[in-house]
Order: C-alpha cells, then structure tokens, then sequence
C-alpha cells in the first residue's frame, strides 16, 4: 500500500470542494408580492477528486444525484459557485472567456444525443471539423479535408473521405454517435467528457462504441470523464469511479476495489439492483425505500439517512466527511459506520456482494 | 457459483392454457419508398401465469408487436394478415366497439412514460375508482374508495397519495399506479412495453420486486416488451427474441441465456456488459439491423451472421423445434420447447419436414 492522497504530477484534472447551486425561479405571487425566501438546487454540493493523466473515471448516480452538473463543471461549461477547478495547473475560475475558449481545445464532450450535437445544415465534415476552423488550427481546405477524414477512418467511418460530404440525417444512429466522438478526436483533446456516450444506442451498438472508445483511450492516451448511470457499463469501461448521491460524492476508489467490497450503503444498493443478463442470477434483497429527494432541501446529516437501511441517530444529525477507508488506500467513502469515528458501530455489509463470474 | 443461484420458478405458469395465440400476423408500414415490413408472419402463444420476455432493438418489432395484439398499430401502419385468438375468439374480428372493450380491460398496456396513460386532471382516486367500476358498475362510493387505499397500501405508495394528481407522484410511483389500475381491471394480460426504462437502476429494482410479488399473488400474465436483457433475466419465465420483424429464438429464460441456439441471440448475449462478470471481453457484432422495405432476402440476419451459408441467402429457416424431441412430444407449441429459426439447427428435424410454430 502507497502513501497518502495528495495532488501528484500525474493529476489532468483536480476539483476541490466545488459548488454549483441554480437559483428556484420563484412563482409569481411571490414576485410580485416581493415575499418567499429565494431557494437554491444543491445541484452539487462540495465535490473534490482527481483525475490521473491517460485514466477513465466514472461519474456514476442515479438522476438528479449532479453527475452531469459535475462533469460541465470539471470542463468549464458551467461556473462553480465556490470552489476550484484546476486544469492541468490552470485555474480555470480565473481564466477570462477568450482564455477560457482557448482551452476548451483541449477538453472535448461527448453527448448522450448525437443528433443534438451535429448540425443538421452541415455536412458531416464541416460539422466535425468545424472545431479546427474555429481554432484555426488549419491552414487550407485540403488540410482541413484531410485531417478529417483521417479522423473519420479512426473512428470507423471508412473511407473518411466519403463520410466527409454526407449529412447527419442520411446516416445510422451509430454512425452519429461515431462522428460525434471523432469531433471530440479532432481537436487532439487531453480530457474528454463523456456524459452517458452510449446510452441511446442499441445493445448491439453499445458494445461496438464502447469498445472503440477503449480503443481509441489507449491508442491516443486520452483521459475520460466517463458519465453513465449505468454500472455495468462503468465496471467495463473505468479505472476510478466516484458515486455520486444529491450532489455529493459519498464513495471514490478505484473501479475493482469499489465493486467488490463497496463501503457506503449507498453504493452497495445501487450495485445490488443493477440486473444481471443471467436467469440463474437472483438479485440480493433488501433494497433502500423511496426515492432520490429533490436537491433544494436536501435532507439534514447524511443525505442518505432517510433511506439507509442501518441509519442512525448519528446520521440525521452530523454530516458524514469523505475519508480513507481504513487500510485501503485510495478509496473513501462518506458513511460513519465504514469510516471515521463511528466505525465500531458499523452492523455490517447490508449486502453480500460476492458475485461469483458466471461459468 | 454463486450464493444466488436459484432455478427458475415455472410453477405458477399454467402450461396447457393458452390464453393468447399469435397467428401468422403480418403488419406493413405504407411509406413513401415503399412497404416496410415491421412483423412477417409472427406465430408466437402466450400461457396464462406466465412472464414472457420480448426481446429486440429497435426495429425489431418488439413494440409494434405490442399495439398489434390491441390492435392499435398506427396508421400507415395496418395488420395485413393473421390471427389473434383470445379466450378462443379472433380479435381480428371484432370490430372497434368491440375491441374497445378489450383494451385496457382485458388486455391492459403499461408504457414507458406513464404520463401518458394517466390523466393530468384526475386524481389518482379518480383514476382507480373508474377501473374498479369497470367491473363493478354498481359498487359503493365508499367500498371503491377503500379498496383503492388498500391497493396503494399493496403497491407501497401509500393511500394519502390518492388525492394527489399525476404529476406529484414521482416516475416509479407513476409506474405503480399503472400495475395498480391493470391490477383493478383485471386484466387479463398486461403488456408492459418498456416500463422501467425511464426509472433509475434502485427504483427499478423496486419496481422489478413489486411485479415479481405481484404476478405471485395475482397469477399475473405478462408480456414484458423489452431491449434490456438483464431485467429479462430478472423476470421472464420465457423469451422470445426478435429480428427484423421476425422470432429468432423462443425458450425458457434458463435454457436461452445458457444454451442459446441462433447467432443473433448469442452474438445479443455477449454484447451486454455483465456487473456479475469478473472481467469481459464485448462481442462486437458486425453491421447494423436491417431497412425493412427492403429486407435482406432468405434469413434476414444473414448479413451480420457470422456463421452464414449459402442456403441463408436464397431461404428463409423456419422457426423449428432445437431441443430434444421426446416421445408424443410433437404438437404444435407447447410451453417447454425451445425453438429457433436458423439453417445451422434446421436438420434438428430434417429440412424437408421442419415444422413451422
């Protein structure tokens, strides 16, 4: 086991203690009548973590648990209310807008909705590339042409040259969502956000995008800020996750140690209830009741503590810190009982999560 | 192995009662370049208890499937051919004040986004009170009333919840007043065309175990419409998994997802992510689905068939009996028979005599 946390050269992308509250648009009563307390979404409340340099981590929560808000917050498209982002040692809270459109070139995102993303005016080319023009990065149309299309021939689209002067309406979803990924490539990004990349295609296209995003980590040395909701794909896909609950991470690690021995009840529940495709397979009860709260009231203590099965006094009352789990280096998690003073309370796993392969 | 192997749980099915039977149905689109063919000649039967998983992607006619069997294909869609016995009657020959009846009574739908069910100016009461009357024309005010608390009680919404508008319920709770109204109907069937996939993965956890308890208690049947293969797996007795407008494979859930005998459904299998899988090699499979105003002649996975002959290309393979053939074992159907259209598994039987289901 290796030493302590702290920020090491290798660190692309490092958020501390990042906020982002959205204002309640207040009814019109109270506009008029001047009255009612302005309120806030806890969109995200309070994040910190570090993404290492050629890594995929995985942002995984249920709706409404911020993972998006996080992710447009880690690339700078959206202001923190407090806290830093820092990339690759530039503070992007101090940037001005030029400086900031500067970098974007370097932090490309990859929507869930290709058909969102691509101009439907513009041919694939243009549409892809247009990122390069805006940069100038190109010198010629023939240039423009060719970086392109051999762009496109990356990704699968082959031959490039031929994808270039199509429109996105005259090609197949997953043909989308590969162009899509190629613009995020053009622009020889260092970080990619990757907000739920595939979770509109077809299963049998899934696997295909999935596996070229992989490809194409390894093959550029990129590094991911891999958005999903869905853990099977994260188990796939992630080196580090962190799991997020309204607006806080409650539990970070790297991918194996996470899923085999989850400390947060949290974590345990979101694992136990994902469906396994083997009949033979039968998923652990018990399952945490109701639902997600809303974000404007979150609940007092332990956000979780309304639902968690083994809560306590404790929990409604003092908001649980995300510490080390004892011994384990590099994963932490926000629950009393599992870390930090509680511990010798801890009634145990809720869950056995010792889910053997299938044979 | 695993601490949770189980068996799969067959015992509420009822194996010699067909309640629905599909027959030979055809549905054709009308579109500008031509008669796309969502469902070709689809026979598929429907036991009474029983959860059967429909399995497709988009395209595939899972769906269209679906409306078919209440006749709600949208124009320019329409039923070309083919039968739908229910309760021993062709609903294909009713006609529309009959079929009224049919639908959300008999056989009821419960669809993606509940909204769209449910009226956004009726309470949930309102909404409960109705279908119970469905049955029940003459029933008490008050004994209707009492029977919705309880049923929210049983779907764990809780019974305050009655005087409260869709909108204030929150999705999986939306969900559950759906099951809940099928539930007052009696219906016969309920189809449940993806109906969890907006929940998040707990919610539909909850959702999954209420069914599950639910279909115990009510000896429920089921057609659970669905692209998602591990909620399959979690719920159906059996699978039929569709292609391009046609069935590829038909088993119990055990034996399909460990003994899978069509390519597609192999290929679909190892395509999933699996969180129960220590580390996994994706199968990426070739292609993509099919134009269906012009499909691929012969068996129209031959394309993306990684294990292709010549005879995929000029014939189509019919759905054929791949499981061992017993003694007096040879009717038609029948709940136990695991059944696949594929060249590869077509001399199970002797092409010539291959028997059409």
């Amino acid at each position: 086991m290796s030493e302590n946390n702290s920020s090491s050269s290798n660190t692309i992308l490092r958020l501390q203690d990042v906020k982002k509250y959205f204002p309640v648009k207040r009814d019109l009563l109270q506009q008029i009548m001047r009255v009612g307390e302005q309120q806030y979404v806890h969109a995200v409340d309070g994040v910190s973590f570090e993404i290492e340099q050629g890594k995929v981590f995985g942002l995984v929560g249920e709706s409404g648990s911020g993972k998006s808000t996080t992710g447009r917050l880690g690339v700078g498209l959206l202001e923190p209310t407090e806290g830093e982002v820092v990339f690759e040692d530039v503070h992007l809270n101090n940037l001005s807008g030029e400086e900031l459109r500067k970098m974007r070139r370097y932090m490309q995102v990859i929507f869930q909705d290709p058909m969102a993303s691509l101009n439907p005016r513009m041919s694939l080319g243009e549409g892809v590339g247009h990122g390069l023009k805006i940069h100038r990065l190109v010198n010629s149309q023939q240039e423009f042409r060719h970086r392109v299309s051999e762009i496109f021939e990356k990704v699968g689209l082959t031959p490039g040259d031929a994808y270039f002067d199509r429109y996105p309406h005259q090609i197949s979803g997953g043909q989308r969502q590969r162009a899509v990924i190629a613009r995020a490539l053009v622009m020889q990004p260092k970080l990619i956000l990757a907000d739920e990349p595939i979770a509109m295609a077809d299963v049998s296209v899934k696997a295909i995008l999935l596996d070229l995003m992989v490809q194409l980590q390894r093959e550029f040395g990129l590094t991911y800020l891999f958005i999903t909701h869905d853990l099977a794909t994260a188990k796939y896909i992630c080196d580090r996750i962190a799991i997020m609950y309204l607006g806080e991470i409650i539990e970070v690690g790297d991918i194996r140690t996470v899923y085999t021995n989850p400390k947060h009840p949290y974590t345990e529940a979101l694992l136990a209830a994902v469906p396994v495709p083997d009949p033979r397979f039968r998923r652990p009860a018990p399952m945490p009741r109701g639902e997600i709260p809303n974000a404007i009231n979150p609940p007092s203590g332990c956000r979780f503590h309304p639902r968690c099965p083994i809560a306590q006094d404790i929990c409604k009352t003092e908001h649980p810190r995300l510490l080390e789990v004892p011994g384990q280096a590099g994963h932490m998690a926000a629950c009393h009982f599992r870390t930090g003073d509680y511990i010798h309370l801890d009634p145990g796993p809720l869950i056995n999560m010792n889910v053997a392969m299938v044979e | 192995m695993s601490l949770f192997q189980v068996v799969p749980d067959h015992s509420q099915v009822n194996k010699q009662e067909i309640i629905l039977s599909i027959r030979d149905l055809s549905v054709e689109y009308q579109t500008r370049r031509g008669v796309l063919s969502a469902i070709d000649t689809l026979s598929l039967d429907l036991y009474k208890g029983e959860v059967l998983g429909l399995v497709g992607e988009s395209g595939s006619g899972k769906s269209t499937l679906g409306k078919a069997i209440m006749r709600m294909i949208p124009s320019p869609g329409r039923i070309t051919k083919g039968q739908l016995i229910f309760k021993n009657q062709d609903l294909m020959a009713y006609d529309e004040n009959q079929m009224r009846d049919v639908r959300g009574k008999q056989i009821s739908m419960i669809f993606q986004d509940p909204m769209t069910s449910l009226n956004p100016v009726q309470r949930i009461d309102n909404h409960i009170i109705e279908a119970i009357r469905v049955h029940e024309p003459n029933i008490s005010k008050d004994e209707a009333l009492s029977r919705s608390e309880s049923l929210m009680e049983r779907l764990g919404i809780g019974r305050r919840r009655l005087k409260e508008y869709p909108h204030q319920l929150s999705g999986g709770m939306r969900q559950r007043v759906m099951i809940g109204l099928a539930l007052a109907l009696k219906a016969n069937i309920i189809i449940a065309d993806e109906a969890t996939t907006s929940l998040d993965v707990i919610v539909e956890a909850q959702f999954l175990d209420l069914l599950r308890e639910l279909k115990d208690e009510f000896g429920l049947t089921i057609l659970l419409v669905t692209h998602n293969i591990g909620i399959v797996a979690e719920l159906a007795d059996r699978v039929a998994v569709m292609y391009a407008g046609r069935l590829a494979e038909v088993a119990n859930v055990d034996e399909l997802f460990h003994n899978p005998k069509h390519p597609y459904t192999q290929g679909l299998l190892r395509s999933v992510p699996n969180i129960a899988m220590d580390s996994q090699d994706l199968y990426r499979m070739d292609g993509t689905p099919p134009n269906l105003v012009m499909p691929p002649s012969g068996c129209r996975f031959h394309p993306r068939c990684p294990h292709v002959m010549d005879i995929c290309h000029q014939k189509q393979p019919w759905l054929v009996r791949v499981d061992e053939i017993g003694e007096g074992d040879e009717q038609v159907g029948g709940y136990d028979k695991h059944l696949a259209s594929c060249w590869l598994h077509q001399e199970y039987q002797g092409a010539t005599q291959a028997r059409r289901y």
